[in-house]
């Protein structure tokens, strides 16, 4: 039985299609990436699959159960970290956690065990009597985390788990969502980040404008691109309309970078470069890199995921909320 | 059971957030606490016709009610804060029914505003109030239903409001009159042709009970007080509830 079956599933703002006849399923102890540009339906998706929204039509069953008909059920087996931070401010780390353990039903025993170990595993142990209005914002979202495992949900949901952490405790993150997934958690998570995605993710759907575009493992989806990427820089003024028909009809010419993708990279090089030498072009630099999600969602939109001019309008957005 | 263990958790950390909060207790008690002061003082030789008590003892349990009042409401409406803060996810997303989680925080703002009250009661001695000792139980029978209700008040308030730009409009506008309309600092008879206002007020008959228990004196009836405001109270809390039930997070 697949963790989580959603079936047609649309929701409507007023009119506007937030969510337009999304289908897909996830397998048990999979994780699964929604990624997408803000704005694109994840989060969304996620509220619905949550049981705090209601959908428009269509059907979602998470665990078995259905997310309209038997939200109490659904609920128990789940757990969350939204976007948004979520704490009681007023509260310490431990009592965030206890109240949360009581909430979802453990008892004395169990909380004192499980608050213990997701303070050490998330690394705020030294942290826990400390009122969460004095912690950082890394350290409330990876309080958070503890908080969305702390009664062993079979299915969690992480929406941007890692948005606008550093580096540092962006990996810590991920080290923890991977042990998560080798004790058979099912998590599903949303992201705009490409590198998470492709990290962590067993598949990746893409989502754009309410509806997916594409989903399967990243592996596959980079071979959507259809091979390597190479830039070759060539020396300015150099070009003529001739160049074009010696390179491949995928190539795009930008100022003085010729852009392609090739399959077997390393192989096509020597081929390309005599090519274009053998007109006469000097060339200044080739580089080459495997695709990434990215190139995969312009090559499927003409757009990049994260657009310049996104941020304000996600600031927008949540000014709004 | 479940139910039950989530009524108990939302009440638990509504107390746990008042004991910590020391500086909102005390802040929140200054004002009713100058009334008392001031105003026993200011008119503790004013003749009011149709009042046989001393003021200072008439005054003393509406000023006892209106901590009450001011608690409740105010407890209620930190529901807002809570979407704010984002924090009702959390607790909106957990395996409990909504109802419980508003009996949950009708209960905790509850218990925090009688509190509260029994602080001012005491307080309320140091300047001379002598309640009658056998009142005290009765006087918190009124204290809680009224607490419930106007907590009720507050949480169904909340749920009409996305953000704290209403919060001035119900202050000044709704605990306000229903405070100065409540003869807990004039009795209701001196409003002549508008003393009929004052008995759709439920306010009216919270500080009627608590005065009856604590000095005998009534312009109502205890009776009447007690039908009022437990009629009101029921009412209050399955219109929160069903307005906290349909509520978007």
């Amino acid at each position: 039985m697949a963790a989580i079956f959603v079936d047609n599933l649309t929701k409507n703002f007023n009119g506007f299609k937030a969510l337009d006849s999304v289908s897909f399923e996830v397998g048990e102890g999979e994780i699964f990436g929604l990624l997408g540009p803000n704005g694109a339906g994840k989060t969304t998706a996620i509220k619905i699959l949550v049981t705090l929204l209601k959908p428009t039509s269509g059907e979602a069953a998470v665990a078995g159960y259905d997310v309209v008909r038997e939200a109490d059920k659904v609920r128990r087996k789940i757990g969350i970290v939204f976007q948004e931070p979520t704490l009681d401010l007023e509260l310490t780390a431990k009592e965030n956690l206890d109240f949360h353990g009581r909430l979802y039903g453990m008892n004395r025993e169990e909380r004192r065990k499980r608050i213990k170990q997701v303070l050490e595993l998330t690394g705020i142990k030294e942290k826990a009597d400390t009122l969460v209005k004095n912690f950082s914002g890394g350290m409330q979202r990876r309080l958070e985390i503890a908080r969305g495992v702390l009664h062993e949900p079979e299915i969690l949901f992480l929406d941007e788990p890692t948005l606008g952490l550093d580096v540092q405790t962006r990996m810590k993150i991920w080290d923890y969502i991977e042990n998560l997934k080798k004790k058979g958690v099912t998590i599903v998570l949303t992201t705009h980040y490409i590198e998470e995605a492709e990290k962590l993710c067993d598949r990746v759907a893409i989502i754009d404008f309410g509806k997916i575009i594409a989903l399967d493992t990243p592996e596959i989806l980079r071979g959507y691109v259809g091979g390597d990427l190479l830039t070759i820089e060539v020396e300015g003024g150099a070009f003529n309309t001739s160049i074009s028909s010696s390179l491949p009809s995928s190539a795009k010419i930008r100022d003085n970078l010729i852009e392609m993708s090739v399959k077997n990279g390393e192989r096509a090089i020597p081929e390309v470069v005599g090519n274009l030498q053998s007109r006469g072009i000097k060339i200044r630099s080739v580089s080459l890199r495997k695709p990434t999600l990215e190139d995969v969602f312009v090559n499927l939109t003409g757009r990049k995921i994260r657009e310049s001019g996104e941020e304000w309008k996600f600031w927008l957005r949540m000014r709004r909320r | 059971m479940r139910e039950l263990q989530g009524i108990y958790v939302l009440w638990l950390r509504d107390i746990k957030r008042y004991v910590r909060a020391r500086s909102r207790v005390f802040g929140s008690l200054g004002m009713p606490f100058f009334f008392l002061i001031f105003f026993s003082l200011g008119f503790r030789r004013a003749q009011i016709p149709s009042l046989s008590l001393k003021y200072t003892d008439f005054l003393a349990p509406g000023v006892v009610a209106m901590i009450v009042l001011f608690t409740s409401v105010f407890s209620g409406i930190s529901v807002v804060w809570d979407r704010q803060f984002g924090f009702l996810r959390e607790i909106m997303v957990a395996p409990i029914g909504r109802v419980s989680i508003a009996i949950g925080r009708i209960l905790g703002g509850a218990t925090t505003a009688v509190i509260q009250g029994w602080i001012m009661l005491i307080a309320s001695l140091a300047i001379g109030f002598s309640p009658h000792l056998h009142g005290l139980l009765p006087a918190t029978l009124f204290m809680v239903l009224m607490a419930v209700a106007f907590t009720g008040v507050g949480i169904a308030f909340s749920t009409l409001m996305r953000d704290l730009h209403g919060f001035q409009i119900i202050i000044n506008f709704f605990v306000f009159p229903i405070f100065l309309l409540s003869g807990a600092i004039f009795p209701i008879k001196e409003l002549r042709s508008i003393a009929f206002l004052a008995m759709f007020n439920p306010m009216s008959y919270a500080v009627d009970g608590i005065r009856w228990s604590l000095t005998g004196y009534t312009e109502i009836s205890p009776i009447y007080d007690l039908l009022a405001l437990g009629g009101f109270s029921v009412i209050v809390v399955l219109t929160a509830s069903y307005l906290f039930k349909r509520m978007e997070v």
